[in-house]
């Protein structure tokens, strides 16, 4: 950025205080010195928090995966037994791809609902004020707690909630619904429930900046509004489309509270694998699970992180 | 699109009036059913209103340590909240140059938004019984949380400062200041809108964080573990009682947080600025 015009000056005083001898750039430590705030020193804390309680923790996941276990303790080793009983099991792969089944179901549902909901707040309300009002509407819950927001849905989903109750009052159906809770359907609800948030702020912040001549002149080109949406909001949300993803990819991938809550544990992802695993003292197991999860889901925010400069868009 | 409201504003206006009740709706429910009778049941119908399950709050006993889970997270949503804003304002401040292992930074970054809760949960859990230390929410806990409110409070940060007018700065060099205090009088109050999203972030997502907290709190829980202990043994509206006075702080809480933002901004407005905007 401006980081030149910054030094400039400085290295002009720095090479006419003492001629010759550092022409035009200013030693490390005269740097530090006059910048009074030194980029690494500001950069210190958080690099200290993130590598004692995120990288540090994680290489020692990496570690543990390899230990060995018995029924009651671990004990350092260098051996493959926890991944080869993990994929030589069959309930492994099925779990995985249960996983993967829930990340790509809410990852349709919140894409298609949250741009919907983006693009009614940017196009069609037209005063900022309400625009503002409607999308922290929107975000309020995100602040709230969500087991709170999951139990919320028992009285509505249950044997005798209000949706059964509903339906059969109106006749649609004789007896109530058993897969309304605790099912495949209820844990993909309160993902959505929770989760759709994500979407929609990254998407609404793109949007918002969508020149709307752009608009105007598609339709002058004759465009009509589907071919606008196709061919120039769309592109143009990109950005925060993929952003919404990786949040949403990678919070369903590593959950394991929502599935075990809305499923009433009869639904098993990765997530549940490792907290079984640590409930058992299996920390080896776990460790071997976490690590096969963890890669998984980097792999994943590689691919969508091609396909935008986060930098960029901040 | 058009400026006369079509079709599509009204099928449009529908589908956000039906989203606002899916996200609302729930809560909204149990904020009822809170005040079932006291031989009411977790759903509908309601037997006669009381404040039945309010009162069993407050009484001793049967539901655990709620008012002690409480106060800690209290306190560690503040401890966590207080530490988010001043190491994302540092880190904020050190992004605005490139500098050696910058990127490697930003990508840690970000990956400490995308790697799995319940992974960092496990590892600052085995790390601590590995040192031999003993987990507490003061401790291990705060640092697990901190993985997760920072990456947000570094990012809003980021996109204040990619939009930040140096040249105010620049006149204060000028006439002398030193870079203290062109801090504290410059940048300061001109990102002080944004530090009160900072801390909304930092304060709730501590608040309400579960998995994290999980396997590195130690015996002393915080209140999101309680209410999930409560979930597998308490099968009355107690629950339900807890949820709507819980929601109801975190309501209060980011209504003060958006009040205080709204003032500043009324206030900042009247001095020529945009800075700040970045963040809503």
């Amino acid at each position: 950025m401006s980081s030149q015009d910054q030094t400039a000056p400085r290295a002009s005083l720095t090479s006419a205080a003492t001629p010759g001898t550092e022409a035009g750039k200013p030693s490390l430590a005269r740097r530090i010195l006059s910048d009074g705030f030194s980029s690494w020193a500001l950069a210190l804390p958080v690099t200290l928090v993130l590598a004692f309680f995120l990288l540090a923790p994680i290489a020692l996941i990496v570690v543990v995966s390899f230990w060995g276990s018995t029924s009651f303790s671990i004990y350092p080793a260098f051996i493959f037994d926890n991944y080869e009983y993990l994929l030589g099991s069959q309930v492994t792969y099925s779990v995985f791809l249960q996983t993967l089944k829930f990340a790509f179901l809410t990852w349709a549902i919140t894409l298609v609902l949250g741009f919907t909901i983006a693009y009614y707040l940017t196009f069609h309300i037209h005063s900022l004020t309400w625009q503002i009002v409607l999308f922290l509407l929107c975000t309020i819950p995100f602040w709230t707690s969500n087991i709170i927001r999951m139990i919320s849905w028992i009285p509505f989903l249950g044997r005798n909630g209000i949706a059964n109750q509903s339906l059969m009052n109106m006749g649609v159906i004789d007896q109530p619904l058993e897969w309304l809770l605790f099912s495949e359907f209820s844990v993909t609800l309160a993902f959505v429930h929770l989760y759709t948030l994500f979407m929609v702020v990254p998407i609404f912040n793109t949007m918002m900046r969508i020149d709307k001549s752009l608009i105007a002149a598609a339709r002058d080109a004759g465009a009509n509004g589907f071919q606008i949406l196709t061919n120039v909001v769309i592109p143009l949300c990109k950005p925060g489309m993929m952003i919404g993803s990786i949040f949403v990819v990678t919070l369903v991938m590593g959950d394991f509270i929502t599935v075990r809550f809305m499923s009433g544990s009869q639904i098993a992802n990765m997530g549940r694998l490792i907290q079984n695993d640590i409930s058992l003292l299996a920390y080896p197991g776990a460790a071997a699970t976490s690590v096969v999860l963890l890669i998984t889901v980097l792999i994943m925010v590689a691919v969508m992180l091609r396909l935008v400069d986060i930098r960029k868009e901040l | 699109m058009d400026g006369k409201r079509g079709l599509s504003f009204y099928i449009l206006t529908g589908v956000f009036i039906l989203f606002l009740i899916f996200l609302y709706g729930p809560t909204i429910t149990i904020a009822i059913l809170s005040f079932q009778g006291p031989e009411g049941g977790l759903t509908f119908p309601m037997r006669g209103t009381s404040l039945h399950w309010f009162r069993d709050l407050f009484a001793e006993q049967a539901v655990g340590d709620i008012w002690g889970s409480f106060r800690r997270s209290l306190a560690l949503s503040m401890m966590v909240m207080v530490t988010t804003i001043v190491l994302s304002v540092m880190g904020g401040l050190a992004f605005r140059r490139r500098f050696a292992g910058s990127t490697v930074l930003f990508y840690v970054i970000i990956a400490s938004l995308v790697i799995p809760s319940i992974l960092v949960s496990l590892g600052v859990g085995l790390m601590f019984n590995q040192l031999g230390w003993n987990i507490n929410w003061y401790t291990s806990a705060f640092g697990a949380q901190l993985t997760w409110t920072l990456p947000f409070g570094l990012l809003i940060m980021f996109a204040v400062f990619n939009r930040f007018d140096r040249s105010f700065e620049e006149a204060a060099r000028d006439q002398g200041a030193n870079p203290w205090q062109v801090f504290r009088h410059i940048v300061l109050p001109l990102i002080a809108p944004s530090l009160i999203g900072v801390a909304l972030f930092g304060f709730t997502l501590s608040y309400d964080e579960f998995a994290r907290t999980l396997l590195t709190a130690g015996s002393r829980n915080t209140l999101p573990l309680e209410i999930y202990g409560m979930t597998t043994n308490v099968t009355t509206p107690v629950i339900f009682a807890l949820g709507t006075l819980t929601t109801v702080f975190s309501f209060c809480v980011i209504g003060t947080f958006i009040v205080f933002a709204l003032i500043w901004q009324k206030r900042q407005a009247r001095r020529v600025s945009d800075a700040g905007k970045g963040m809503v």
